[in-house]
């Protein structure tokens, strides 16, 4: 899908809730779905378009986790900080990341090529600490692992 | 009565009606719950939980949205619940920049109060990690101090819901929770009309005014300035509430008395500018509907709507009356007029209005009020930071001799004082349009049928063989709805009155502030207009036209209304503005 066709359908999802009540959640559902974030033009458009404020698109994008308001990175890295990988040391593992990709937790490296984040429980406590990297798990992670398997996403 | 609900409140009987809730039926009982972010009519969601009660059911409820049921039986002060709220109050205070001894709001702040009432011995009971934030005070009109803030959501809900603008709401979640512009905007990035709303509906310190009394300092020591100064006309109706002096007495003569001492050098009244307004607006509407001109035509005064019709009704803008504002006009006539017949050098003369407005500073600023590079009108202070000035000045208000303003820019008329309350600059303008369209006197001289403080009046108004369709709103949301209706043609309106804020600006954004609990009692907006209307019932002239000052004023100077001086001086013109990054 081109960016046109991008507006075009979210229009096509704005004028599909308009008269709902509670339309605003699956207008931004809908819309992170097509862009794959809701950025502040995206969001500007849908409260024009429902009628409500800005500030209550924003509101509700910043309160649930699902929304995220800027593109994320070519590859998403998810880090278990679930009871079990916590415990087994997920948060050193997380630390580590950040420091070699340079970016908070929630933030994405300058070439749009990482995002790092931070999850509940993925369920695969066997193998904690777990991160995934867009799907693929990685289990019994140490931090000086890190940098072996970042490696591998750089030059890919 | 079939519709009345029996209850018990701490073992006292009430009778309240279907749809009342508990905290209805307290006050009723005369039992006092105490409430925080409870802000009636306009905010009920019970967020804060302060005013908890047991009704017997699993877990303590807040009153505020709980609904009255019969044979309810409800306690309000029990060893738990006073623990339970006390608890509330020590977790906010963990994270409340706890600076009271400099804050604006000290002795008048609601989270103060409840701490005080509710045995709070230890402020710093909870220790730990606290937000800080960036003050926000980029605003010309308002402070964002978000390090004082207690989420309550008053001010998000005047915003959104009596203001129809929403500029500020949640933002995040949990801990990192706070009250924001959208995508780290500031307040002034955004097409905040700077009504200031949120600021008198604030419990605690984290909004309020634009400080500009430094400024009033610094004109008044220096001996090169001579400064000027203009009370709007709701000043007088609320300025006493900041020295214990009972709501809705009017301080007219201890206002001027106090004004003089400060040092000003002259002290005008903006009463003079709202009769002077009437002249013009008056004739304004005369001329277009003789001539055909865009009607209705829409009152001008409050800056906020202004802002906001600009801003989100740019449709309207050619309804607009071109007249300038009231403080306005004054300031153009002051660096003018009395410049002129004074021989003073207009360069050095510094006007300063005192208005019950925080808009109003947003206003002064506006490029095209001003001529030849000078503003007409330099500072703004509100009746808050007059209040404040004399307090620092040492004057003993409740003691001041009646004084008087001065002259050639300090008569009014009864209808130039009911400026201040929603419906007075129709009233005052109707007095003067039937004189002058009937030439007859007009006997009586109120028109009650655009007094009050319903969001939305409308009259049908007898002059001479023809009928004026008139509308009155107040409050920006009441516009919306107003201007839907002239807009889809459902009536066809002449003249339009619209105040930003609710009643009019006897409830602006820059008056004394009135704790939520005390507006459960009183309508703040009717006591103090109450002031207005009876100074306006004891004036000897109550019509605009009738102000000798003002007739000097078009006989020795501007020729007559419209005329092409007046219009170069007391008209104005607007602009659309964009909803965002305004």
């Amino acid at each position: 899908m081109n960016e046109k066709e991008k507006y075009a359908e979210l229009e096509q999802l704005i004028q599909n809730h308009k008269s709902q009540p509670g339309a605003l959640m699956p207008v931004l559902q809908g819309a992170q779905a097509i862009f794959g974030c809701v950025p502040e033009d995206v969001q500007k458009i849908i409260a024009d378009g429902l009628g409500v404020t800005l500030s209550e698109v924003y509101g509700v994008a910043t309160f649930y986790a699902q929304f995220s308001l800027r593109p994320k990175g070519e590859y998403l890295i998810s880090v278990c900080l679930g009871t079990a990988c916590y415990v087994k040391g997920s948060q050193k593992v997380l630390d580590k990341l950040s420091e070699e990709l340079h970016i908070p937790v929630g933030g994405t490296t300058d070439d749009g090529k990482f995002t790092l984040e931070a999850t509940r429980c993925l369920g695969a406590c066997g193998l904690a600490p777990v991160m995934t990297i867009n799907g693929e798990v990685y289990g019994r992670l140490t931090p000086d692992a890190v940098p072996g398997i970042l490696a591998k996403y750089q030059t890919a | 009565m079939d519709n009345l609900i029996t209850l018990t409140i701490d073992g006292i009987q009430v009778q309240v009606p279907q749809g009342a809730t508990v905290l209805d039926a307290a006050r009723e009982a005369g039992v006092h719950i105490p409430t925080l972010c409870f802000l009636k009519g306009i905010n009920e969601i019970g967020a804060c939980r302060m005013c908890v009660v047991d009704s017997g059911a699993r877990s303590l409820q807040a009153a505020c949205v709980l609904p009255a049921a019969e044979g309810m039986n409800v306690k309000t002060n029990t060893p738990q619940i006073r623990a339970y709220r006390k608890n509330l109050l020590e977790l906010t205070l963990s994270t409340h920049e706890k600076k009271c001894l400099s804050c604006v709001r000290s002795q008048n702040c609601e989270l103060q109060k409840l701490c005080l009432e509710l045995g709070v011995e230890n402020g710093d009971k909870y220790e730990g990690v606290t937000n800080k934030y960036t003050i926000d005070d980029l605003s010309p009109s308002i402070v964002r101090d978000n390090n004082k803030c207690v989420l309550c959501r008053r001010c998000v809900a005047v915003c959104a819901h009596v203001q129809n603008v929403g500029v500020i709401g949640p933002v995040n979640r949990g801990f990192k929770t706070a009250i924001e512009s959208p995508w780290e905007m500031k307040l002034n990035d955004m097409a905040c009309i700077n009504c200031g709303q949120c600021i008198v509906n604030c419990p605690v310190g984290a909004l309020y005014e634009k400080d500009d009394t430094a400024r009033v300092w610094d004109a008044l020591r220096d001996p090169d300035k001579h400064v000027v100064v203009q009370p709007a006309p709701a000043v007088r109706a609320a300025l006493g509430e900041e020295f214990g002096i009972p709501m809705g007495t009017s301080v007219t003569g201890k206002m001027a008395t106090a004004l003089k001492r400060l040092g000003f050098d002259k002290v005008f009244d903006t009463d003079f500018g709202a009769d002077l307004t009437i002249m013009e607006e008056a004739n304004e509407l005369v001329e277009r509907i003789t001539t055909g001109g865009v009607l209705p035509m829409i009152t001008s005064c409050s800056p906020g709507w202004i802002k906001y019709c600009e801003t989100y009704h740019p449709d309207f803008i050619p309804h607009l009356s071109s007249c300038k504002s009231p403080h306005e006009m004054v300031g153009a006539m002051v660096k003018t007029y009395y410049a002129e017949k004074n021989n003073i050098d207009p360069q050095s003369i510094v006007v300063v209005s005192v208005m019950p407005c925080t808009a109003k500073k947003f206003e002064a600023a506006r490029p095209e009020l001003g001529h030849d590079g000078m503003a007409d009108v330099d500072v703004v202070i509100t009746t808050r930071e007059l209040a404040r000035m004399i307090k620092e000045a040492g004057i003993d208000f409740n003691r001041l001799p009646e004084g008087d303003f001065d002259s050639l820019m300090g008569e009014s008329t009864g209808a130039g004082v009911i400026f201040g309350a929603t419906g007075g600059v129709m009233e005052a303008a109707l007095r003067t349009a039937y004189e002058t369209i009937t030439g007859k006197v007009l006997d009586p001289v109120e028109f009650h049928e655009v007094r009050g403080v319903e969001g939305i009046k409308e009259a049908d108004i007898q002059i001479g063989d023809s009928t004026v369709s008139v509308a009155v709103a107040s409050g920006t949301g009441n516009a919306t709805k107003l201007l839907e209706r002239a807009k889809n043609g459902e009536k066809k309106y002449a003249f339009i009155e619209i105040m930003a804020c609710p009643g009019g600006c006897v409830n602006g954004g820059g008056q004394p502030i009135v704790s939520s609990q005390v507006k459960m009692d009183c309508d703040i907006r009717v006591e103090r207009a109450k002031a207005l209307y009876n100074e306006d019932a004891n004036k000897p002239l109550r019509k605009s036209h009738e102000n000798s000052e003002i007739q000097a004023l078009y006989q020795n100077y501007l020729d007559k209304p419209g005329s092409h001086l007046a219009h170069e001086l007391l008209h104005t013109h607007y602009v659309a503005r964009n909803r965002y990054q305004a």
